[in-house]
């Protein structure tokens, strides 16, 4: 078996990735997703600040979950004091 | 300029001088005052980096990872449990070629709860690839800090600064605290070839095949097979720029000893009182004070000593199951030596216990007599 050959000192140590996120979608983790009832939010964005994935988008009046990337932690759901965040099974894909 | 100074702010003006940019760590105990007055320095403004307090040491390291990533120079202090609560975040920055540097304040791990210093809690990070480095005196904490962060960005892996809990940390002694404008001649700014870049974005750390993985590992080993010499060269020239010279381990009187104590932290500044004391009364008795502990200084171990003389190996830390740290270490470096110097291992000051003169003169006395033990340690008490 062949042994390891030292490679030059110039030769990077890291190797970072150029592989954008749009091709590393993540939502299919999930098994829970949030439903955002705008009737009874109240804008606070406290869903926003607590989403550890970053994909609540507060552009419009009612945030919006991004499900391309949301994992179904749930945090939303429980953070939201109007209790407007509703997280519901979703059907196996 | 001269300063009196305790050995954490000796470590945070090293720091200062350094240009540190960012700094994160978790403000109450076991943080000691390294970062207390970089808090301090900070609120105003007199410090040079960013300060960013966060919840614990994991989220410290964590937050040091992202800095790092993004090309700042970072800094950060601990101690024994907080160190202990950072490991996972250590693998991480290493693996991630980051030069962050360190100060951890030596101190026991509990449990029984316990304040004063052991080595144990720095020696459990042994295989995180991180430089260790270990310190006898304030001064050196100060200088030990600026050459880290020179061998950590010339060979992007981190570095730990260790000093004793209490009789180096809380001490005060005189500081020669460099110029400025020496110490940015020395260590210039700190410019990454690959770095976290809005401009141009890249995910870093991201999943890697056991092939990639496997040859990225052998970068660490072969970055760290250099660095012995790079600390060799980089302590030689600090000795240039600022007049105190500083190697991997330090021989004082060893040259013709026929038992020398072996020693790091600051019990090797009480070694040499040791050692002046044996040789006065007629002993030919000489310290290898180990200043680098990883990489495994092997080059200056098998340099600085000879097959007649005998190792007296004191160490304030413990592998239960084995023996202590220094000494394993130094018994596997040997023994690819055909003729190799007999080592004995003692273990002495677990939990701040101190070693004292007369100790380390009763440790000398062991091996020079061949009562000492050469498979397992003799635990040693200080008689008061």
């Amino acid at each position: 078996m062949p042994r390891l050959k030292d490679e030059p000192l110039s030769t990077p140590v890291v190797t970072p990735s150029a592989r954008p996120m749009s091709e590393n979608p993540t939502g299919d983790w999930r098994s829970v997703a949030p439903r955002i009832d705008a009737e009874k939010c109240t804008g606070c964005l406290l869903c926003w600040k607590f989403c550890p994935e970053a994909c609540v988008d507060v552009a419009g009046e009612v945030p919006r979950i991004d499900l391309h990337y949301c994992k179904g932690c749930g945090v939303c759901a429980t953070e939201c004091p109007a209790h407007c965040v509703h997280m519901s099974e979703e059907a196996a894909s | 300029m001269k300063k009196v100074l305790m050995g954490n702010h000796a470590a945070t003006l090293g720091a200062a001088l350094a240009r540190v940019q960012v700094v994160a760590a978790y403000p109450i105990t076991p943080a000691t005052q390294i970062v207390e007055l970089i808090a301090e320095m900070s609120a105003k403004g007199t410090f040079p980096g960013k300060f960013l307090r966060v919840e614990s040491e994991h989220s410290a390291m964590a937050a040091l990872l992202g800095a790092a990533t993004a090309g700042a120079r970072t800094f950060t202090a601990t101690s024994s449990q907080g160190l202990a609560y950072m490991h996972e975040l250590l693998h991480w920055v290493s693996g991630a070629r980051l030069p962050v540097v360190m100060v951890d304040v030596n101190r026991a791990l509990a449990a029984p709860w316990n304040l004063w210093t052991d080595q144990t809690d720095s020696l459990s990070q042994r295989d995180t690839g991180w430089l260790q480095f270990y310190c006898a005196t304030n001064q050196e904490v100060l200088d030990t800090v600026l050459m880290a962060y020179k061998v950590s960005e010339n060979l992007l892996l981190p570095s730990m600064v260790m000093l004793d809990g209490f009789t180096l940390s809380h001490v005060y002694e005189p500081v020669d605290v460099p110029d400025q404008k020496a110490v940015d001649a020395f260590l210039p700014p700190f410019k990454p070839a690959a770095f976290l870049d809005v401009k141009n974005p890249g995910a870093f750390g991201s999943l890697e095949t056991p092939k990639p993985y496997f040859r990225l590992r052998r970068r660490i080993a072969v970055d760290m097979d250099r660095a012995e010499a790079l600390v060799e060269q980089v302590g030689a020239d600090f000795e240039r720029s600022f007049g105190r010279g500083y190697g991997a381990v330090e021989s004082y009187r060893s040259q013709d000893a026929d038992v020398s104590l072996v020693c790091s932290g600051a019990v090797g500044s009480t070694a040499k009182q040791a050692v002046d004391e044996l040789r006065a009364e007629g002993h030919a008795a000489g310290l290898l004070r180990f200043r680098l502990f990883r990489p495994f200084p092997a080059a200056a171990l098998k340099r600085l000593t000879r097959p007649d003389m005998k190792l007296a190996v004191v160490d304030r830390n413990y592998s239960p199951g084995h023996q202590g740290i220094f000494c394993e270490e130094i018994k596997a470096s040997l023994y690819a030596t055909e003729r190799r110097p007999e080592v004995y291992g003692f273990v002495a000051g677990l939990g701040g216990g101190d070693i004292t003169v007369e100790l380390l003169k009763e440790i000398w006395h062991e091996v020079k007599a061949g009562t000492a033990d050469p498979v397992s340690p003799l635990w040693m008490e200080e008689a008061r």
